[in-house]
């Protein structure tokens, strides 16, 4: 199918996020502006203005009442998703760069970056899910990283651990509860740039995109490396499809460099790996800048990708996408229905 | 622990430098006092005269020793042995200058006197370093040999079981030689970081692999890739293999800088600014050096000086590797023998404004001719009323066995075919106004009796590219209607194929146009090296970058066959266009079987990588590989087979395809196989991880919502639905009904 070209924004996007029910998709970008649209057609649903600097992060809880945006104005700010209000404000000395709701949405973790005598550092807070409710500023939970700043973090499943990606490629493992340390690991190559970290449906799981121009999956408990996805450029952003054992990868030439080659060489392409077979199966054209984030439908039926060129493009899956099986699948999908 | 400064070691003081035997170092590093001695030298080996013959020996010697500079008035001590009251048969000479001394021991040492006696002639500093007591041992010890090693085939890759070929691929710092597997990811056979400092390079008949240091060059090979040889010529630029890889020239740009504060391992003083170095392959030893000649310096019309291009290869080999010559530019060519490096008669051929030479690369089969020889051709401008001239000269007579007048020749360029069949001289001339360019072909039939010379002068254009077909007789060209301009769009080209007519009896006649293909961007003429197959491509350009893959001798079917094609020995078919982009150089496999395009990131780096075709143009495999640098195919010597066992082949290729066929038939199912089957394992254990984790999961007493595989602890154990309708307004209206 065609796909959706979402163009309200005026700068490049950041982070595209569905809701859990997939009907949705909120948008940042550098513009200070967020926005909310319908994933189904495209149209606006609403902004949420307030933000005074270009806007790094977003997410939303699982019941689609509350709205979580950090950004460069040093500020994380919760807002009601259905009135576009202004719930609640938290300070800090630098900007954020990525905040999360925990599974069942009670908590929400910041990264901040590191920044003028600031160390990076991620923190959490305890969220009362009614959105008339006086939020609390503190933050029961503050990790700071010494060693190489944060740059995304996440809660694994039934929020027991904190898992942060840093500058220097390598993943970190923090109780969530006491926020001690239990592991690091140099999963990436070193001095590499862990630019992304989404979940698997069940949060066992998760996958990286880095600098170092791979993708890896990593179990969430024992931070071993499952799977290695090789690409021929840096990546942004890396997302797992539910429903196909698929990866959606997303890259290109770091933005800077774009104008000093030529645009065939900017790879700016969507690109299809197998998660378990770990080969590429497709790529998908259409930015003309390279992709910032990829985001896909919680029921696994479409995606979408907000590129450095300003544009989020919806695509909703065609039905060879769900037909393509390797034999090996098939031999087993016929096993089942055997049975 | 690092060692830190609170625990170092403090048990030094006990350390006694006088007990350390230093004298090895001393021998090693012993700096040379200027002695002022360096202008004498010792002459051994004289014949022993009574007082009264002095003077008339002394007179005899200064005769050879006055040749290579002057000795000083008195110069000449001969010693006497008081009890036999004869000269001891040596004397001590002094020259006016140690350039001197150095020319005599260089020159005059090994001359021979008379049968008797044959003069030895060292430098007197020389004498005193060496022969000091204890430096040689008074009794002789013979040499020891060391035992025979067996070493490893040099040509083992050549008994491949799949006859597959081999390429040497740089890309980055690493260099590795791979099998050619078609479309699968090439086998590596040995892979190496920072094998190479500027590129690799394969020696003619694909024995040795080639690495440039900074130091010098080495010599890779055999079955486990060591090294073979190792040339040291400190700053070397490039390289040249005779074409039997008996011999090598290296270059520097920079002359080379040995004495006794550089010394250069295999090096002498001789070598000191010098810029080549011609070697033996198989000693490692250098054969001969020479310094860079100057070339003159020319002027274009605007009275500029005009930067000379270097030629390279500067030596040019015979294809024996029994000759190897230089040119001088204008004035000579000098011919040297090998192995011993002599000049050819001790005289260079003095050919009065040579532009350029190229000798023949075969060994030539002139009609008539029975005793050895070897052809070079060579041509000349006009120089005043003389017409230019090109000419064949046979060595090692030295006799100029067919000339050719020309006038109004702008340039002109040699192409030998591959078995010295004929020499093509592509002359460029100007029209009398110098206002418009055309180009000739002189077609020199050197088998042929006389060596007649056939002219094609049908072509209007300026030909910017000419290549033979290799073993054949055919040959493709490229012109443009204007000059290559420094403008951005390069202009169309044309592409034209010539064959020769077929006469009775299989004789080969006149060459006659074929075709001409225009409006083309090529540039590039790549032949198979079997022949019959051309590439023709536009390379290195902006805008384009087609390949055109070409049959020469297409096979029809045989009721479309025209009956006036049947004259010429060709049937010329376009069997595939291709596109590489940015591709900058194209190589055949040694058998002709595939085509490797590169895009090489020596000269720009957008999608540096390569791609692989077969013979027909069918895209088999492409790679893009960041910073790739070169690939290039193993050559392969000369067959061992004979015609009539090539020909026999030839005959049932039929049967041998068949067998192919199976064998490649087998090999993918076992790979695919393969690759099935670790997929399948790939799928297992995920399966399995993944259902570690969902029991991992339950055991921690979360439920699993089916539907999406979200997971939840469950709070207080109750859940509640809501269902909540929302009405929206979006519009009210009132209205009045009367």
């Amino acid at each position: 199918m065609r796909p959706i070209l979402l163009s309200g924004h005026e700068r490049a996007l950041t982070q595209v996020k569905y809701n859990p029910d997939g009907d949705l998709i909120f948008s940042v970008s550098k513009d200070h502006v967020v926005c909310a649209w319908f994933s189904h057609n495209g149209e606006r649903f609403g902004t949420y203005h307030g933000h005074q600097g270009a806007l790094w992060t977003v997410d939303v809880d699982p019941t689609s009442t509350l709205l979580a945006t950090g950004g460069a104005d040093n500020t994380m700010r919760l807002w009601e998703v259905n009135t576009g209000e202004l719930l609640s404000t938290w300070d800090f000395p630098t900007a954020v760069k990525r905040v999360e709701f925990s599974p069942d949405g009670r908590q929400l973790l910041c990264v901040t970056e590191k920044r003028s005598g600031h160390l990076g550092t991620v923190v959490v807070f305890d969220i009362n899910p009614d959105p008339k409710a006086q939020q609390s500023k503190e933050h029961t939970l503050r990790i700071v990283c010494e060693d190489s700043k944060a740059t995304v973090a996440g809660f694994s499943y039934l929020a027991e651990f904190i898992i942060v990606c840093h500058e220097d490629g390598s993943i970190s493992q923090y109780d969530a509860k006491t926020g001690e340390k239990l592991f690091n690991t140099q999963a990436h190559e070193e001095d590499m740039l862990i630019t992304d970290l989404q979940w698997a449906p069940d949060r066992t799981y998760f996958i990286t995109a880095c600098k170092d121009k791979t993708s890896k999956i990593v179990a969430a408990d024992s931070l071993e490396v499952l799977k290695t996805f090789v690409t021929d450029t840096p990546l942004n952003s890396a997302a797992i499809t539910p429903v196909k054992d698929y990866v959606i990868l997303g890259g290109g030439q770091a933005a800077m460099d774009v104008t000093t080659t030529s645009a065939r060489q900017g790879k700016f392409e969507a690109r299809f790996y197998h998660k378990i077979f770990q080969e590429e199966i497709g790529r998908v054209r259409g930015h003309f800048g390279p992709l910032n984030y990829v985001a896909v439908h919680p029921d696994g039926t479409g995606y979408c990708s907000g590129g450095e060129d300003g544009y989020v493009r919806v695509h909703h899956f065609d039905k060879p996408y769900f037909d393509f099986m390797y034999e090996v699948e098939r031999e087993r999908a016929q096993e089942l229905s055997n049975l | 622990m690092a060692p830190s400064y609170e625990n170092l070691p403090l048990d030094d003081d006990e350390f006694d430098e006088s007990q350390i035997d230093f004298t090895d170092l001393d021998d090693q590093y012993q700096v040379r006092l200027d002695e002022g001695l360096d202008a004498f030298v010792v002459v051994d080996g004289l014949p022993k005269v009574p007082e009264e013959n002095i003077s008339k020996l002394v007179k005899f010697i200064l005769r050879k020793l006055n040749t290579v500079g002057r000795v000083k008035d008195d110069g000449v001590y001969m010693p006497l042995n008081e009890e036999t009251g004869q000269t001891e048969g040596f004397a001590f000479v002094e020259y006016n200058a140690p350039s001197e001394a150095i020319q005599a021991v260089k020159q005059l040492h090994g001359t021979p006197l008379d049968k008797k006696h044959t003069m030895a002639v060292n430098k007197l500093t020389d004498i005193d370093r060496y022969g000091r007591e204890g430096r040689i041992e008074e009794e002789y010890h013979p040499p020891q040999i060391e035992e025979f090693q067996q070493k490893d085939h040099l040509r083992s890759w050549l008994g491949d079981h799949d006859g597959r070929d081999q390429m040497v691929m740089f890309r980055g710092e690493k260099v590795g030689v791979f099998w050619n597997e078609k479309e699968d990811q090439p086998e590596p056979v040995v892979d190496r970081e920072n094998w190479t400092e500027s590129f690799v390079q394969w020696s003619p008949q694909g024995t040795y692999l080639t690495s440039i240091h900074a130091q010098g060059v080495q010599l890779w090979g055999s079955k486990n890739w060591s090294r073979q040889h190792r040339f040291a010529h400190p700053g070397v630029n490039l390289v040249d293999f005779s074409p039997n890889e008996q011999y090598l020239t290296t270059w520097s740009h920079r002359p080379l800088q040995v004495d006794e504060n550089h010394p250069v391992p295999s090096l002498s003083i001789d070598e000191d600014g010098k810029n080549y170095i011609i070697w033996d392959v198989a000693t490692g030893k250098p054969l001969r050096s020479f310094a860079t000649l100057e070339a003159p310096s020319t002027t274009d019309a605007d009275g500029n000086p005009v930067k000379k291009k270097m030629q390279w290869p500067t030596f040019k080999w015979s294809a024996d590797d029994r000759y190897v010559a230089r040119m001088n530019q204008g004035q000579s060519i000098s011919v040297y023998e090998l192995p011993r490096m002599n000049l050819l008669d001790k005289t260079t051929i003095k050919i009065e404004g040579v532009m350029d030479f190229e000798w023949a690369p075969a060994n030539p089969k002139r009609d008539g001719i029975k005793t050895y020889e070897q052809l070079f051709c060579y041509w000349t401008p006009e120089l005043g009323s003389n017409p230019a001239k090109v000419g064949l000269m046979t060595v090692p007579s030295k006799e100029v066995v067919r000339t050719r007048n020309l006038f109004n020749v702008s340039d002109a360029k040699l192409h030998w075919q591959s078995d010295a069949a004929y020499v093509c001289v592509k002359v460029d001339r100007h029209s009398k106004s110098k206002k418009s360019m055309a180009t000739n072909l002189e077609i020199f039939r050197v088998k042929e009796k006389g060596v007649p010379v056939e002219v094609v002068d049908s072509i209007k254009d300026t030909v910017i590219n000419f290549a033979w077909e290799p073993k054949g007789s055919r040959f493709v060209l490229i012109t443009t209607s204007e000059p290559i301009a420094q403008t951005a769009v390069p202009p169309k080209t044309a592409v034209s194929f010539f064959a020769p007519e077929k006469l009775k009896g299989g004789a080969i006649g006149n060459f006659r146009h074929i075709r001409t293909v225009d409006k083309k961007n090529s540039n590039a003429i790549y032949w198979s090296p079997k022949g019959r197959f051309v590439v023709v491509a536009t390379l290195q350009s902006q805008q384009s970058c087609d390949l055109d893959f070409w049959d020469l001798s297409f096979e029809k079917p045989k009721e479309d066959r025209d009956d006036k094609e049947k004259e010429l020995a060709a049937n010329l078919q376009l069997m595939a266009t291709a596109e590489h982009y940015g591709v900058t150089d194209i190589e055949w496999d040694p058998t002709g079987r595939y085509v490797a395009t590169v895009a090489s990131a020596f000269r720009h780096q957008m999608e540096n990588g390569y791609h692989l075709y077969d013979f027909k143009g069918t895209l088999l495999r492409e790679e893009h590989i960041d910073r790739f640098k070169q690939l290039i195919w193993r050559p392969r010597p000369p067959t061992l087979l004979s015609k009539e066992e090539q020909a026999e082949i030839r005959k049932n290729l039929r049967n041998y395809s068949k067998i192919f066929d199976e064998q490649d038939l087998a090999k993918k199912n076992t790979a695919n196989r393969q690759v099935v089957e670790a997929r399948r394992q790939m799928l297992k254990e995920w399966l399995e991880w993944r259902e570690s984790m969902i029991r991992m999961l339950e055991e921690e007493g979360a439920e699993i919502e089916l539907n999406n595989g979200k997971v939840h602890r469950d709070h207080d154990g109750e859940v509640q639905e809501i269902e909540e309708i929302v009405e929206e307004i979006i519009e009210e209206h009132e209205e009045v009904i009367s």
